[in-house]
C-alpha cells in the first residue's frame, strides 16, 4: 500500500461527517480540540469586551455610562467568563488537541466523553451569555460570597445563572480532566516511557489531576448554595447555623488550586516551546517536572491566603502565610531552569519566543508581588483593591495568555500546515505587551492609594482621576493588540502560503506527520526509545507515513490504537475507538434540560432530563457486540487482545479517576460538616439525631453489614455473589431511608440540612452501582460482554465499593457525634 | 514618608498611625526587593540573547548554577527572608494588653455603619466613629447583613465584618484629626457610598465626648 493510498483510506475511516452535520457528530480529538479552542477565543472576546466596558466606566470621574447594578454583572462576568469559560477551556482544547499528537496515538482514551464535555461547555457557557444579554447575568462578584448571593439579598435568578451555568460548565472540566489522565497514562505510542514524555504532558497530567480534586468544593458550594436558593436549606444563614466562612473556604479551595490549573498548562507550553526557540533540550527537565508537582502540591495548602481579612486565628495565618511564600520556590525553579535552557542553547527571536519574553517581562512582576500578599500584613492594606485587581492579572495575563499566544503562533503550522505571510503579529506582541503593562502597572498604584475593586465609579477629589484615565488608555492599546492578532490568523487563515512540515525543527512527535494534522494523526504509530523522538530519528516522519510502524494496515473501517502500561510504556492492548455520534450532544442537551429545571425551579423538568441521562448512558455503555477473545496483529509480528477484555479496561481507569473527584467532593462535604459544627454561630441545633437505641443498631447494623455484603458479594465466585452484592447495596441504602426518617426537617437548621446532603450523595451513589450491576447482569444475560466479562465487572465492582464506603462512613459520621452530645 | 503622589484621604501609603505605618514601611522594603529582583531575571534573560562563543554542553554545571544555585538557594534565601521579615513586622501590629485600650464596636449593613461605645453606653453614632487620638483602640466588628470590611486605610489594615462572628481589629491615630473609612467588601449597589470617617480627638475633647458634649 502506498503512503497515499493509506492516508486516503484512513481519512475515510476517522473524518467527521461532511457539511454542517460534522461539527455535531465528530468525536476527534482533533476536531474537537479546535472547537475547544475557537468558543474560548469567543468567550475570551466577549469577556475583553466586558472589560473594556468596565475601563470606560472607570477612566474618569464622569465617565460612568451604566449605573451600579449593571456595573455589578460587567464585573462578575467578565471574571467568570475569563476563569470558566475561557482559560480552563483554551488549555483544555490545546490538551485535546496536541496531546496525542505529542505522544504519539490517533486520539484520547474516550472520544465520546471529549464530545460531551465540548457540548456541556457550550451549553453552559450559552446560559451564562443569554443571562447577559437578558440583563440577569449574576451581580456578586465572581466570588459570589453568601449571603449577598443568598436568597435574602439575590432572590433574583442572576444568581442562580451563575450556580447553574458555572456547575454546567465545570461537567467539561471533570471529564477533560479524567479524559487526559487516563489518555497521558495509558495512551501513548510504544515504548515511549513516563519519564520520556514530553514534559507538556507531564504538566497537562498533573493539571489534570488538580482539576479532578480542585474542582469538586466548588461544585459542592454551588450545589449548596442552589438548595439553600430553591429549597431552604440554610448552609449560609447565620441565624441558622450556616456560615459565609463556609462558602469561602470551599471556594477558595477551588480558587486557588485554579490559578495553578491556568498557570500550570501554560508553564508546560514555555517548557515546550522555550527549548525549541533555544535549539537545546530543556535543562533539568526532571527538576522542572518536580516542580509542577509541588506546585500542585503546595497550592492545595494556600486557599487561606485569600482569607487573611476574616480574622482567623494567628497560627493558621502563620502557616498558610508560610506556604502561600514556599509556593514561589517551585515556581523560581521552573523560570530560572528556562532562563539557564536559554543560555544552554542559542535563541532565536522568532514569534513565539516574543511572547515568552513578555511572559517573561510580566510574569515575573506578577509572581512578586504574589509573595508580597502572601505577607499578611501587608495583604491586611491591599485585599480588595485595585492593587490585588492588578497582581492577579498579571499573574493570569501573563502566566496564562502570553504563553498561550506564543504556543497559538509556535503550533499554527499545525493547525493550517502554512505559515504566516504578514508580519502582524510581532506588533501586536509589542502593543499588547505595552498596553498591558501601562493598564495594570497603574492600577497597583491607585490599590496602594486605596481604591477598592469593584466601585462603580470614582470621586473627583480622589486623586486617581489621572491613574485610571492612564489604565484606561493602556486597556484600550492592549485590547487593539489582541484584536491584531485575532487579524493576524485571520489573514493567515485567508492567505495560502504552505509551510514546510516541522517548521521549528522541534524534536516533538506532533510535528512527525503531515500539516495541517489529519484526523488520524500517524499513518502507523511509532516505536518510542527517546525522548526526542525526532531528533533520535530524522526520518520517523517518513517510516510512519510509509505504514512501518504499528497499526499500518487500515482494516475493518475501524478506528484503532494501541494501549500500554503507565510505566514503560510496554503495548498492552488493542484500542477500537467509536465512531462519529451524536449521542454526546444529545446527552449534553439532556443533561442541559436537567439544569434548565433547576434554574427555573421546574420540578418536572429536572426529574426528567435526569430520567434522560440515566436512560442515554444506559444506552451509551451497553456494549455494542460482544468482544472476540482472541489475540490480533497490530504490526510486525506482534499480537494483541481487546483493551476491553483487560483485567482493568479504559472504563476501569476512566472510573477510577472519576471516583477522584468523587471523592473529594464527598471530603469537601465531611469537611463542611466538621467545619459547620466547630465554627459556625448559633450551633448546637435545637435538634438533633436522636435514634432510640434499637434503632440506632439497627441503622448502623444494617448500613454496615450492607456495605460489607455489597463489597463482598462481587468478589465472591458463587453464583449468589452478585445477589448477596445487590441486597447490601439495598440495605444500605434502607439504612439511608431510616436515618431520613428520625432527622430533624432539613430547612430548619444547617445540621439538618447537611444530613440531607449526605443522605442524598449516599443514595445517589447506592442507585448508581445499583445500575451498573444491573447492566452487568443484563450484558452478560444478552451474551454482549465475551471477553469484556472480567473488565466490566472490575468496574462495577469499583464503583459498587465506593458506594458502599461513602454509603457506611456517611452513617457513621451521621449517626455517631450526636451521641457524644 | 511622604512622597508625591501616595498622598490621599484613604492612601495606605500616607500613613496616620502605628499600624499603617509598619505597613507602609513593609512595602517600600518589599518594592525595593522585588525591583532588584526583577531588574536581576531581566540581565539574566537578556544575557542569553547576547553574542557569544558556542555555548558549554556541562549540563551538570548548567544545573548545579541555574536550578541550584538561582533556582532553589537563592529563591529560597529571598523567601526565608521576607516571610521572617512579614512575621516580624505581624507580631510588631499584635495588639498588646494594655489599660490604654478603648474599645468600640463597629456593626455594618447594607450600606451605614453604627458605632458604640464601651466608655459612654447607649449612646452610639451613624458613620463616624469617634475615637482618642494617640491611644490604641479595638474595634469590635460585626455585620448585621451580608459580608462587609472596615478599613481605615491611613490608620490600619482591614478586618471583614463577617454575619455571625465577631473579630477585633487594633487601630491608632496618631495625630487628632479626621480619617476617611470605607468598607471593603463588594456588598450590592449600594457599596460604593458605603464609607466612614473617624474622628481622633486630643484628649480634652475625647473627655468632652465622653461626656456627652459635642456631635
Amino acid at each position: 500500500m502506498t503512503a497515499l493510498r493509506r492516508h486516503r483510506r484512513l481519512a475515510a475511516i476517522w473524518a467527521s461527517e461532511p457539511g454542517w452535520r460534522g461539527p455535531f457528530s465528530t468525536v476527534n480529538h482533533s476536531d474537537l480540540g479546535r472547537m475547544f479552542l475557537v468558543t474560548a477565543f469567543c468567550f475570551f472576546a466577549i469577556g475583553g469586551l466586558l472589560a473594556m466596558l468596565i475601563r470606560a466606566q472607570l477612566a474618569s470621574p464622569q465617565a460612568a455610562f451604566v449605573d451600579a447594578d449593571t456595573f455589578s454583572q460587567f464585573f462578575t462576568m467578565h471574571g467568570t467568563i475569563m476563569m470558566f469559560l475561557f482559560a480552563i477551556p483554551a488549555f483544555e482544547g490545546l490538551a485535546i488537541y496536541l496531546l496525542p499528537k505529542m505522544l504519539g496515538t490517533r486520539d484520547l482514551a474516550f472520544p465520546r466523553l471529549t464530545a460531551y464535555g465540548y457540548w456541556c461547555y457550550v451549553f453552559g457557557g450559552g446560559m451564562l451569555i443569554f443571562a447577559l444579554l437578558a440583563g440577569l447575568a449574576p451581580q456578586g462578584g465572581w466570588f459570589m460570597y453568601p449571603p449577598l448571593t443568598g436568597p435574602a439579598f439575590a432572590p433574583e435568578i442572576n444568581t442562580d445563572f451563575w450556580l447553574i451555568g458555572v456547575t454546567f460548565v465545570e461537567i467539561s472540566a471533570l471529564a477533560a480532566a479524567v479524559e487526559i489522565c487516563v489518555s497521558v497514562l495509558k495512551y501513548r505510542a510504544p515504548g515511549m516511557r513516563l519519564t520520556q514524555m514530553p514534559v507538556f504532558a507531564w504538566y497537562a497530567l498533573v493539571t489534570a489531576l488538580m482539576i479532578l480534586t480542585g474542582f469538586p468544593p466548588l461544585i459542592l458550594a454551588s450545589v449548596l448554595l442552589e438548595l439553600e436558593r430553591a429549597l431552604g436549606l440554610p448552609f449560609f444563614t447565620p441565624g441558622a447555623g450556616g456560615d459565609s466562612l463556609l462558602w469561602q473556604h470551599l471556594f477558595w479551595m477551588f480558587g486557588h488550586p485554579e490559578v495553578y490549573i491556568i498557570f500550570l498548562p501554560a508553564a508546560g507550553v514555555v517548557s515546550t516551546v522555550l527549548p525549541v526557540m533555544a535549539r537545546t533540550p530543556l535543562l533539568g527537565y526532571g527538576w522542572v517536572v518536580g516542580a509542577a508537582v509541588a506546585l500542585a502540591f503546595l497550592s492545595f495548602g494556600l486557599w487561606v491566603h485569600h482569607m487573611f481579612t476574616t480574622g482567623l486565628p494567628e497560627l493558621g495565618l502563620a502557616l498558610f502565610s508560610a506556604a502561600s511564600t514556599l509556593v514561589a520556590l517551585p515556581t523560581g525553579v521552573q523560570v530560572f531552569a528556562w532562563i539557564g535552557t536559554l543560555w544552554k542553547g542559542r535563541p532565536g527571536l522568532q514569534l513565539p519566543m516574543l511572547y515568552l519574553l513578555g511572559f517573561f517581562g510580566t510574569f515575573v512582576i506578577g509572581g512578586l508581588t504574589g509573595v508580597m500578599v502572601a505577607i499578611v500584613p501587608f495583604d491586611w492594606q491591599v485585599h480588595d483593591t485595585a492593587f490585588v485587581t492588578a497582581h492577579l492579572h498579571y499573574v493570569l495575563f501573563g502566566g496564562f495568555v502570553f504563553p498561550l499566544l506564543a504556543g497559538l503562533y509556535y503550533w499554527l503550522p499545525l493547525f493550517t500546515g502554512r505559515r504566516r505571510f504578514f508580519r502582524v503579529g510581532e506588533l501586536a506582541c509589542a502593543l499588547i505587551f505595552i498596553g498591558f503593562h501601562v493598564t495594570f502597572l497603574a492600577m497597583h498604584w491607585v490599590g496602594l492609594l486605596g481604591q477598592r475593586r469593584r466601585i462603580p465609579s470614582i470621586d473627583a477629589d480622589s486623586g486617581w482621576t489621572l491613574i485610571n484615565l492612564i489604565s484606561s488608555v493602556g486597556g484600550f492599546v492592549l485590547a487593539i493588540g489582541l484584536a491584531m492578532v485575532l487579524v493576524d490568523v485571520l489573514l493567515h487563515a485567508l492567505i495560502n502560503t504552505r509551510a514546510r512540515r516541522n517548521p521549528w525543527e522541534s524534536d516533538g512527535l506532533e510535528w512527525a506527520m503531515v500539516t495541517p494534522a489529519p484526523p488520524y494523526n500517524f499513518a502507523s504509530l511509532p516505536q518510542v526509545g527517546s525522548r526526542h523522538p525526532l531528533h533520535a530519528n530524522p526520518a520517523l516522519p517518513l517510516q510512519l507515513a510509509r505504514g512501518e510502524g504499528y497499526l499500518g494496515e487500515p482494516r475493518e473501517g475501524r478506528r484503532e490504537t494501541l494501549l500500554v502500561q503507565a510505566g514503560d510504556g510496554r503495548p498492552e492492548a488493542l484500542v477500537v475507538y467509536p465512531g462519529n455520534s451524536r449521542l454526546p450532544i444529545t446527552l449534553a442537551a439532556v443533561t442541559g434540560a436537567a439544569f434548565v429545571g433547576v434554574l427555573l425551579k421546574q420540578w418536572w423538568l429536572l426529574a426528567l432530563g435526569l430520567s434522560g441521562v440515566v436512560a442515554l448512558a444506559w444506552h451509551w455503555a451497553w456494549p455494542a457486540r460482544a468482544v472476540a477473545q482472541d489475540a490480533q496483529p497490530v504490526g510486525g509480528d506482534t499480537a494483541l487482545p481487546r483493551s476491553e477484555s483487560l483485567a482493568r479496561p479504559p472504563g476501569w481507569w476512566g472510573s477510577a479517576f472519576l471516583l477522584v473527584a468523587d471523592a473529594t467532593f464527598f471530603a469537601a462535604l465531611l469537611f463542611g460538616y466538621a467545619f459547620l459544627w466547630t465554627v459556625a454561630p448559633n450551633w448546637p441545633p435545637p435538634q438533633w439525631l436522636a435514634p432510640s437505641l434499637p434503632a440506632l443498631g439497627l441503622g448502623l447494623g444494617l448500613g454496615l453489614a450492607g456495605a460489607a455484603g455489597a463489597a463482598a458479594g462481587l468478589r465472591w465466585a458463587w453464583r449468589g455473589g452478585r445477589l448477596l452484592s445487590a441486597a447490601g447495596l439495598l440495605a444500605l441504602a434502607l439504612a439511608w431511608l431510616l436515618l431520613l426518617r428520625q432527622a430533624p426537617a432539613g430547612s430548619s437548621h444547617a445540621y439538618a440540612g447537611a444530613l440531607l446532603v449526605l443522605a442524598g450523595f449516599a443514595l445517589l451513589h447506592l442507585g448508581l452501582a445499583a445500575l451498573m450491576q444491573l447492566r452487568l447482569a443484563l450484558a452478560q444475560r444478552r451474551g454482549r460482554l465475551g471477553a469484556a466479562r472480567a473488565g466490566a465487572l472490575a468496574i462495577a465492582t469499583l464503583w459498587t465499593d465506593f458506594a458502599a464506603g461513602v454509603g457506611a462512613l456517611g452513617l457513621a459520621v451521621a449517626y455517631l457525634p450526636p451521641l457524644w452530645q | 514618608m511622604a512622597l508625591a503622589g501616595c498622598t490621599g484621604a484613604l492612601s495606605t501609603l500616607d500613613p496616620a498611625g502605628p499600624a499603617a505605618a509598619a505597613i507602609a514601611e513593609l512595602w517600600w522594603v518589599m518594592l525595593g526587593g522585588a525591583v532588584l529582583i526583577f531588574a536581576l531575571v531581566m540581565v539574566l534573560l537578556a544575557g542569553a540573547f547576547r553574542q557569544r562563543p558556542p555555548p558549554e554542553a556541562d549540563e551538570a554545571r548548567l544545573l548545579r548554577v541555574w536550578v541550584g544555585g538561582l533556582g532553589l538557594a537563592f529563591t529560597l534565601t529571598v523567601l526565608l527572608a521576607l516571610f521572617a521579615y512579614g512575621l516580624w513586622v505581624g507580631a510588631q501590629l499584635k495588639p498588646a494588653a494594655s489599660a490604654q485600650v478603648v474599645q468600640v464596636q463597629a456593626e455594618a449593613r447594607r450600606w451605614s455603619w453604627r458605632f458604640r461605645y464601651a466608655d459612654r453606653p447607649g449612646y452610639s453614632s451613624e458613620n463616624l466613629l469617634h475615637i482618642p487620638a494617640g491611644r490604641p483602640v479595638d474595634v469590635a466588628i460585626r455585620s448585621a447583613d451580608v459580608v462587609h470590611s472596615f478599613w481605615v486605610p491611613r490608620l490600619a489594615g482591614k478586618l471583614d465584618a463577617t454575619p455571625g462572628h465577631v473579630k477585633v481589629l487594633r487601630i491608632e491615630a496618631a495625630q487628632p484629626g479626621r480619617y476617611a473609612g470605607q468598607s471593603a467588601e463588594f456588598s450590592g449597589p449600594g457599596y460604593l457610598d458605603h464609607r466612614f470617617t473617624v474622628l481622633a480627638h486630643d484628649a480634652a475633647g475625647w473627655q468632652a465626648f465622653l461626656a456627652g458634649e459635642g456631635p
